[in-house]
């Protein structure tokens, strides 16, 4: 992560107007075409090389409801979300007031002019835009208007914020550039908000963008079409899914790389197969039959899914079928919010199914773990013939996000134990599920082989993989479970670590919270001289290296998105009471992505050190965001 | 268990087309009732396969939970199994159908399995055209928790104890011709020539073949009262033909008379042939074979034999256009695009 400075220069006008360090909320109603625009704003920052990350605040509806878009741009390189909004452009009229009146003071508002919000606050500065009689001016195809609306504000906040307009312009034509008549009017609308802006204000924003360096080469994607190429590079072949928000799009994007790049040409025959089940049920029930004839199958989901996925995810443990399996988790329980994130499913999926069950969770922070943990996660789900969960989430899954772009594969395909004639020379007297080589993982055999058949069944079995309800075979098959389990801990990724020399506090975090603890710790040090170490967690089960980070510090804190803390609950049950006695937890769970301003003043509450910034200050989005599904 | 076979058969043995003896087509001891029905239906799964020469080690074998879905482990031995959930082999079949099409597939569900908790599953096979024999051990109960009624127990039906059934049976030929599966028969354990006749059918065709097979439960569904026990089973199977195959194998030649039989041509060139008994009926026309199910059902009847076929339909790895080797078996350099693929890719994010 960049938090190297950048040489700000010093022009008399730039003394006053902070640089690259500020963030943008879009206040629309959804379903009014603002997601173009949006684009085209992130876009043009990133262009200009500065670090930018955003997030899209949307409601369970397709039309009408308030969404929110918010944009972080950040000369230090913190992408985490940024609670306080310095930069309103306020267009819908049912939140316009109360999007105003949360603003601390200091911010800019760029609003309807109809909407009248100026005499709301004097501690604000107020930028009315007549936005219909701009409109009207550059389109005159009435019908079109309500498309090409929103771009006006684009051309007014490039005008505040000095974002180059040709970056918004090549932003634009990258996004429209095969839609020439679209394009014009895009562009014709930018430039009546620019040239608006431009004669009718004097003062410019407190903030102001300056070109940086920070992006070059870099990648702008978000995490589930990171996760499809993911997939594609693994070689999956059979894709089971069922449409929930906010998985969706994984399974989409897949669909159109398989269709672009394994599908012939000519014939049209197609090297994968894809189906839309009837429900997440039968949708992990022909994962697991694909897997146990030999396919590389994954599905994707989220909460509502997994809650049905329990049934076969106990089979797929007990039998012992590989199985790849996303959760792009949001706000539970129940249809909960569906279009808000959180990590709520930790806990759940751990021990997904009836009886005593274990599942190995990879847990990605970013885009490009979303894609290294697709590949991973086959291999893993493949070796260990279990079902293996991609714990994502919705900010990950669904919002835009910087990377390096993602490497090809260096190493093969791991396809596991699985059983050839040389394998079964070595092997000897074959049985299913046998312990050979010492670490609880058996040889299994593939339908249409030479190979001798098994018969696969969730209930009791032997070694041999006969029906069995003897106390003995049962007890023994459940023990090598639990040792497979441990060899999981080798083979999963090792967690991510950062331990300066003195810190005695130490933080545990993973998924999209890492982004706000790299930001907690360093506004931790800054505000209180409290040095910390971070360790991020990238699977369970929990390695060894778990335990020795703990037993360097006097007091841990985990950071996570759920109200019950989840992962602590894991430690709990895995860990040695006196190591878990130290921990202490950090939980945010109102369906917005975390930050660091709430991470670190919670850390400091809990440290009994005085809190610098006591921004409690009511959330916007959180407090309009009610209506119908 | 399973030992692969090979060990060359002692001279005298009757083997089959492909140097089997019936023998090899067995599966492990049942553990079913004596006199089950189901355990019928194990033995003319075994005929049919030997007779038919199905390589054993080319068959999948699914099932369900229940009494019916314990069967696959009573016959093909030599087939790789899975006994997997609660009505939910559907899925399972289908995924495994898809990693290896070119394996036959044999699934095994009962009345509760298919009609009760797998219903939705059973909906969406049917709809999918998969290319599987689905076979439904039907006794109108549940007869591993001793014997509560399942959704194919006909109204007015009791239980051992005199309950009476309230509820309109499913009857899952019916829905089957309707969701589009495309091969829907009815038979019955104890009618051993037809039954025969209809699975091999069932394994000559390309799609999904329902088969609807009554099978009384001797231990709770037997008794006076019940519709799905021999004796009323016995005494109210109504063949919509009389019904014989042909392997396409077998050079015999069909006699064809006008008016009183018909012949249906399966996808691999085998034949079924149907002798007219008391009135013709089209099996390829859907709505005539709904109107002899609805009446039959009304007059407390059971139509049997070949309802509906159509081997023309596209099965559903057909549909999907997969290449002709197994999905499970590609190798990577098919399957993982080459590194242009991915800087292509980047290129567009930048």
């Amino acid at each position: 992560m960049a938090t190297t400075d950048s040489a700000v220069r010093s022009t008399p006008e730039s003394v006053h107007r902070t640089a690259n360090e500020f963030s943008i909320q879009v206040a629309t109603v959804n379903g009014s075409g603002s997601q173009t625009a949006n684009l085209i704003l992130i876009r043009s920052l990133f262009q200009m090389g500065i670090p930018v990350s955003g997030k899209n605040l949307f409601p369970s509806n397709i039309a009408g409801l308030p969404t929110w878009y918010t944009i972080r741009a950040n000369k230090h390189g913190y992408i985490a979300r940024k609670k306080e909004i310095d930069f309103l452009v306020a267009m819908n009229p049912e939140t316009a007031r109360e999007d105003v009146l949360t603003l601390d003071p200091g911010g800019v508002v760029v609003y309807d002019e109809p909407l009248n919000l100026s005499g709301l606050r004097s501690d604000l500065t107020f930028y009315p835009v007549p936005f219909d009689k701009l409109v009207a001016a550059v389109c005159p195809d009435a019908k079109l208007r309500r498309l090409v609306r929103n771009m006006i504000y684009d051309g007014v906040v490039a005008y505040l914020l000095e974002i180059e307009l040709g970056e918004m312009e090549k932003a634009l034509s990258r996004q429209l550039g095969k839609k020439q008549k679209a394009l014009a009017l895009n562009l014709g609308a930018l430039k009546a908000g620019f040239d608006y802006a431009q004669e009718h204000f004097q003062t410019k924003a407190p903030f102001r963008v300056e070109r940086m360096n920070a992006t070059a080469g870099k990648i702008l994607i978000e995490g589930n079409a990171a996760a499809a190429i993911g997939c594609l590079m693994a070689g999956v072949t059979v894709v089971a899914w069922y449409p929930i928000t906010p998985s969706s799009s994984l399974c989409e994007s897949l669909i159109d790389l398989l269709r672009k790049y394994r599908m012939d040409k000519t014939t049209g025959q197609a090297t994968f197969a894809v189906v839309q089940a009837e429900d997440e049920i039968a949708a992990l029930g022909m994962v697991i039959g694909a897997s146990w004839a030999g396919a590389r199958a994954m599905t994707s989901t989220s909460g509502p899914g997994i809650s049905l996925m329990g049934e076969f995810t106990g089979l797929g443990y007990y039998a012992e079928i590989p199985a790849l399996i996303f959760d792009i988790q949001r706000v539970g329980p129940s249809t909960g919010l569906p279009t808000r994130t959180a990590q709520g499913d930790i806990l759940t999926t751990a021990v997904l199914s009836h009886g005593d069950t274990r599942h190995p969770l990879l847990l990605p922070c970013s885009v490009h773990e979303c894609y290294q943990m697709a590949i991973d996660g086959f291999d893993l789900a493949e070796r260990l013939q279990t079902p293996v969960f991609i714990m994502s989430d919705l900010d990950l899954g669904m919002n835009m996000w910087m990377s390096e772009p993602f490497e090809y594969p260096a190493e093969g395909f791991d396809r596991g134990k699985v059983l050839d004639a040389a394998a079964l020379k070595q092997v000897g007297e074959w049985g299913r599920y046998q312990d050979v080589d010492g670490d609880g993982i058996p040889w299994r055999t593939l339908p249409g082989t030479d190979m001798p058949a098994y018969f696969a069944r969730g209930s009791g079995h032997n070694e041999k993989g006969q029906y069995s309800e003897r106390s003995d075979d049962y007890e023994r098959n459940l023990d090598r479970l639990t040792k497979k389990f441990k060899t999981a801990a080798a083979l999963v990724p090792a967690p991510e670590i950062d331990r300066p020399k003195d810190a005695k506090v130490g933080l545990i975090a993973y998924g999209t919270s890492h982004w706000a603890v790299v930001e907690t710790r360093d506004q931790l040090r800054q505000e209180a001289g409290l040095e910390t170490s971070y360790l991020r967690l990238k699977a369970y089960p929990f390695t060894p290296a778990l335990s020795e980070f703990i037993d360097h510090h006097d007091r841990i804190y985990v950071v996570e998105q759920n109200r019950d803390a989840q992962m602590v609950a894991l430690m709990r049950m895995d860990l040695d009471p006196a190591r878990a006695a130290k921990i202490r937890s950090v939980l945010h769970y109102n369906g917005l992505p975390i930050d660091a301003r709430t991470v670190t003043d919670a850390v400091l509450a809990q440290e009994g050190l005085a809190v610098a910034h006591a921004a409690a200050a009511v959330e916007a989005p959180h407090a309009a965001g009610v209506g119908g599904e | 268990m399973t030992t692969p076979a090979g060990s060359a058969p002692a001279p005298g043995k009757k083997l089959n087309r492909i140097g089997l003896e019936v023998l090899q087509y067995r599966g492990s001891k049942t553990t079913l009732c004596a006199g089950c029905g189901h355990n019928a239906i194990s033995e003319r799964i075994i005929e049919s396969c030997y007779d038919l020469g199905v390589d054993p080690k080319r068959v999948l074998k699914l099932s369900g939970i229940g009494c019916s879905s314990k069967s696959p482990a009573y016959f093909l031995s030599q087939a790789h199994g899975f006994n997997s959930v609660h009505g939910r082999m559907p899925s399972v079949a289908t995924g495994a159908l898809l990693a290896n099409r070119t394996m036959a597939a044999i699934g095994i569900s009962g009345d509760g399995d298919t009609g009760a908790i797998g219903v939705g599953q059973f909906v969406h096979l049917m709809r999918r055209n998969l290319p599987l024999v689905y076979i439904i051990e039907d006794n109108g109960c549940y007869g591993l928790t001793k014997g509560q009624f399942s959704p194919t127990a006909d109204v007015g039906s009791t239980l051992k104890n005199g309950v009476v059934n309230d509820l309109p049976p499913i009857d899952t030929c019916v829905m089957a011709i309707e969701l589009g599966a495309t091969f829907v028969a009815r038979s019955f354990s104890g009618d051993k020539k037809q039954l025969t006749a209809l699975l091999k059918g069932a394994l000559s065709h390309k799609g999904t073949a329902m088969l609807d097979v009554l099978s009384p439960c001797v231990t709770f569904n037997d008794h006076e009262g019940s519709t799905k026990s021999y004796s009323y089973v016995k005494d109210h199977e109504e063949p919509v033909a009389d019904v014989s195959f042909v392997p396409y194998f077998e050079d015999i030649a069909i006699e064809q008379e006008e008016g009183t039989s018909r012949t249906v041509t399966l996808h691999d060139g085998s034949k079924i042939v149907l002798h007219k008994l008391d009135r013709d009926f089209d099996p390829t026309s859907r709505g005539e074979s709904l109107r002899v199910l609805r009446e039959t059902s009304e007059r407390g009847e059971y139509a049997t034999g070949l309802l509906y076929v159509d081997p023309a339909k596209k099965d559903f790895c057909s549909m999907l256009n997969l290449v002709d080797e197994p999905l499970a078996f590609l190798p990577p350099a098919v399957t993982r695009p080459p590194a242009s693929v991915l800087d292509e890719l980047m290129d567009k994010q930048r």
